[in-house]
């Protein structure tokens, strides 16, 4: 084996052939083959700043959050193992959560490229919290396959070799003479066995370490293709299963009363005997979030809720509404530095302001708990499973030890599963009901109750002279977001090494996740948080959609300054190569510069991130007969009719994978530019249903959509999961602006606008479902 | 507490439950039936989406005293049967085109195709643009781009 004169691409760490690097595999102790391999044991080197020094690096461009990730996980990380089955499969428990991003099917790949074994013999299942692991089982950051793309190929390259060496002892043959195809071994006489026959004999009964080399780049045959989802038959037969679908015994349905404000807490009960007395209801507890309800249907919790009389002591923004919040964003803005420049120099300068936006996914909050004296047992979907443990056990008095958390599949995430509200509410319930509950929260509280996207502020301002971009600053202030599951740790305990100087945590990772990847001059970006009161989270990025929008309005303006094309000044004026060639791409195929009839336009941007990139071009109709479409219970607005997107991401495991992250980034772009927008209103929010928060629907669904994924460019995967989001809401915030002939400064740009639907009562706090569904069925 | 009966995927069932409870806890909770999933429970997400007599509906929205003895609730465990195959013609299309990402919405998201296709041709035409923009289903990971491929391509197999 080995690259046989193949010319090694990329990243030349790989290879099976002599000179190769070789990585340190582990075969465990098993009654079948299991291999293992230290999880973060390969770091990505830093990447160098491209340009000569127009902008001096910005920590971004020498080490972004996803390196901070991926070196964090270096020292503190414990083993993870393939396991082989004597049917032929491999298994492997992923220390991931999967909530549709597919690193899932990404992993089988890696494993299945190594191993030569079929992708359908390749089971992935989700760890449960493993604590041994510390930082590395959180999924966030777009960093799954850049820290476990090399680990897990090693142990399937481990496992190869020891099943080699098994084969060539029941042949009689040395192992340097086999081949391994499909989960078979052969020999060239002709002598074969499965890898099934081989699990016992490769078997060992004491762990040991061996040297192993991996296959080369220019030998892959599964990582770089296109493969469909290895869940996508159990979804679409309806057989897949969440958190709410498990069958757990005797976790009876359970919901929580929430307060009329955010963070409001519950002091009494009114009518509890009577409420207890409620058709299938069995149990009603006051916890520290509101009285939860436990009963045989959702549909009964959701009764119960609604007649429960409840007295509540005020929340933490009972007199904070959109304009407050604004205020106090604008009182904590960080002066800008560069002091006035020559008399010719010209100024481009505009502050944005972004709302409070939903990260809700379908799935709601949710969870089953099932605690006994001395032990807990929890399912959900959590992205930071090891952090929820330690704070269920806190919040239940136990040892770590006793408390096991199920990493269940969750249903979209976006930021959102990255906390673990529902499963430490869960826990509560269940320890002062004594029996075992299956907490769903109701649609509504998701939105008013949820983790919320924090509303921002960015204020611009540029300078140029003679054709050249002189000055870029930005000054990001932000109502605070909330890291509290665990990234933090990462980040703390590494910050001391870069040069961010002495600030706190979310500057810090400000400052490792935004770039400005144009040669701009003086460039200086900084954050500033105000206000703790509310629940905050990610939102499919942290800062980038929202940063990044601003700086693309911005370049628009400073290109019409210098008198140049949108396009021509961007790749002009761009760091990297790689983000030109993305950018010439969609410029390319989306026909840049093409007449468009009055009221519609083109717009171009890109985004750079955890050593990915995309471009965006998007076309727009703000005509008014399109922004004046008809639909009920809806916001139609100016429609997206088409966008072409490139993206670099360094080796894309799986093409088709990548194209839907796209896919659903550019959606969360289009929604986040035009439509969805939460209004804050004395400590409650507006919105209380999809017909509220108006996320992007099939009617704001562009009918055109290309996206091309580019040739492997590094050799190693960047990510993907978040890096959409950006490029597209700032190349429809463009296209907005060239269509209009204004440039939006509020977003979603429909914020401003009166509300166009009935706010829902906040008490009760949940609405009764509809009794309509006949009549409307079609 | 009351008994209710009705057809669930071609077979007879009967549940004693309270006239009110919307159909979709009774499928889920009660009867153990879990591709219909919960979104908002208000008739706007459309996750729940199955259907009754072959027509589109959100079981969230209907009590179950409202289902008569001889309803037809198809969910989408029971899509394949209604062509007497393994998998419905739009559930192949939906594998072809890896429409899926979370997979949440996805079963309500194909229930809602199916109805979306046959009501497309009782209206005289086949399946466009114009028909994608009416379905409301919530896809939060934002795969309505492949949904409208898969739809066009389903359409042509039944």
């Amino acid at each position: 084996m080995g690259a046989q004169g193949a010319a090694p691409q990329g990243d030349d760490e790989s290879g099976r052939g002599v000179g190769r690097r070789r990585f340190l595999g582990y075969v465990l102790a098993g009654p079948t083959l299991v291999v293992a391999a230290q999880l973060g044991e390969e770091v990505l080197a830093p990447t160098e700043a491209q340009a000569a020094i127009p902008s001096l690096p910005e920590p971004a461009d020498i080490l972004d959050l996803t390196d901070l990730l991926t070196t964090a996980a270096l020292p503190t990380s414990g083993l993870i193992s393939i396991q082989l089955n004597t049917d032929g499969t491999a298994s492997f428990a992923l220390p991931r959560a999967e909530v549709g991003q597919g690193v899932t099917t990404s992993t089988a790949m890696l494993i299945a490229e190594e191993l030569d074994i079929p992708l359908a013999q390749v089971k992935i299942t989700l760890a449960d919290a493993r604590p041994e692991l510390l930082f590395n089982q959180l999924t966030g950051a777009s960093n799954t396959t850049v820290s476990t793309y090399t680990p897990i190929r090693v142990a399937a390259a481990t496992a190869r070799q020891r099943l080699l060496a098994a084969a060539a002892a029941q042949f009689g043959v040395p192992a340097s003479t086999l081949t391994t195809a499909a989960g078979v071994v052969s020999s060239p006489s002709g002598q074969s066995a499965t890898y099934g026959s081989l699990a016992v004999a490769a078997a060992s009964q004491v762990t040991l370490q061996v040297g192993v080399a991996l296959k080369a780049q220019s030998d892959f045959q599964v990582i770089g293709t296109a493969q469909n989802r290895i869940d996508a038959l159990d979804i679409v037969t309806g057989r897949k299963q969440f958190a709410m679908d498990l069958s757990v015994p005797n976790a009876l349905p359970t919901m929580v009363c929430r307060p009329p404000t955010v963070n409001g807490t519950p002091l009494s009960v009114q009518n509890l005997a009577a409420v207890k007395a409620m058709p299938g209801v069995t149990d009603v507890v006051t916890i520290a979030t509101g009285v939860a309800v436990r009963a045989a249907t959702f549909g009964q919790c959701i009764d119960a809720v609604r007649a429960l009389q409840v007295t509540w002591a005020p929340g933490t923004e009972d007199n904070s509404s959109d304009a407050t919040v604004q205020q106090e964003l604008k009182a904590a803005e960080l002066p800008l530095v560069v002091p006035p420049l020559n008399l010719l120099a010209q100024t481009v300068e505009a502050t944005f302001t972004f709302a409070f936006a939903s990260n809700s996914a379908l799935e709601p909050n949710c969870a089953i708990a099932d605690v006994r004296p001395g032990r807990a047992e929890v399912w959900a979907a959590v992205k930071a499973p090891i952090v929820a443990q330690g704070a269920i056990a806190a919040k239940l008095g136990l040892l770590p030890s006793a408390v096991t958390v199920h990493v269940v599949q969750g249903g979209g995430s976006f930021g959102r599963k990255l906390f673990f509200d529902a499963a430490l509410e869960a826990a509560e319930i269940s320890q002062l009901m004594g029996k075992p509950v299956k907490l769903m929260w109701h649609r509504t509280d998701e939105f008013r109750q949820g983790r919320t996207h924090p509303m921002s502020t960015s204020h611009v301002r540029a300078t140029h002279a003679l054709g050249q971009v002189l000055t870029f600053e930005q000054r990001h202030t932000s109502v605070a977001t909330d890291f509290g599951h665990g990234l933090g740790e990462v980040i703390t305990a590494l910050v001391a090494d870069l040069p961010v100087g002495d600030i706190g945590f979310s500057e810090t990772i400000f400052e490792l996740s935004q770039q400005t990847p144009y040669n701009f001059g003086v460039t200086t970006q900084l954050l500033s948080e105000v206000d703790k009161g509310f629940n905050t989270g990610s939102m499919r990025g942290i800062y980038s959609p929202n940063v990044r929008c601003a700086q693309e309005l911005i370049v628009d303006r400073l290109a019409a300054g210098v008198g140049q094309d949108p396009y021509q000044f961007r790749r002009q004026t761009l760091k990297d190569p790689r983000a030109v060639a993305v950018l010439d791409k969609v410029a390319q195929l989306g026909d840049w510069g093409r007449t468009m009839a009055p009221g519609t336009a083109q717009g171009i941007a890109l985004h750079p991130e955890y050593h990915s990139v995309a471009a965006m071009l998007v076309e727009i109709d703000c005509t008014p007969a399109t922004t004046g479409r008809q639909i009920p219970d809806a916001y139609t607005g100016p429609r997206v009719t088409k966008v072409v997107c490139a993206v670099d991401a360094g080796l894309a495991v799986n093409p088709l994978g990548l194209q839907a992250q796209m896919m659903g980034g550019i959606m969360d772009g289009i929604a986040v530019a035009l439509t969805s927008g939460m209004h804050l209103d004395n400590g409650v929010f507006q919105e209380g249903s999809w017909d509220n928060y108006f996320y992007t629907r099939q009617w704001n669904t562009p009918p055109d959509l290309q996206i091309v994924v580019m040739p492997p460019t590094s050799g190693t995967p960047g990510g993907a999961g978040e890096l959409a989001v950006g490029a597209a809401m700032a190349a429809v915030a463009c296209a907005y602006a060239r269509a209009t002939g204004t440039m939006p400064t509020s977003f979603p740009i429909n914020h401003a606008a009166p509300l166009s639907f009935t706010p829902l009562p906040t008490t009760p706090p949940i609405p009764q479902s509809p009794v309509d569904g006949l009549p409307r069925a079609y | 507490m009351s008994a209710h009966t009705f057809i669930l995927n071609g077979k007879p069932v009967s549940v004693d439950v309270e006239d009110d409870v919307r159909l979709l806890w009774v499928l889920r909770d009660v009867l153990g039936v879990t591709g219909p999933k919960y979104g908002c429970g208000l008739g706007v997400c459309q996750a729940c989406t199955s259907h009754i007599n072959g027509k589109a509906f959100n079981p969230c929205s209907v009590p179950v005293s409202a289902i008569q003895p001889t309803d037809e609730i198809t969910t989408i465990e029971g899509l394949p049967a209604t062509v007497g195959k393994d998998l419905h013609p739009m559930q192949e299309a939906w594998l072809e085109y890896d429409v899926a990402q979370c997979g949440y919405c996805q079963p309500g998201q194909i229930m809602a195709a199916v109805a979306k296709v046959r009501q497309a041709r009782a209206a005289g035409h086949e399946i466009g643009d114009a028909d994608f923009d009416e379905i409301r289903n919530i896809c939060r990971c934002g795969t309505y781009f492949r949904i409208r491929e898969a739809i066009t391509a389903g359409a042509k197999n039944f």
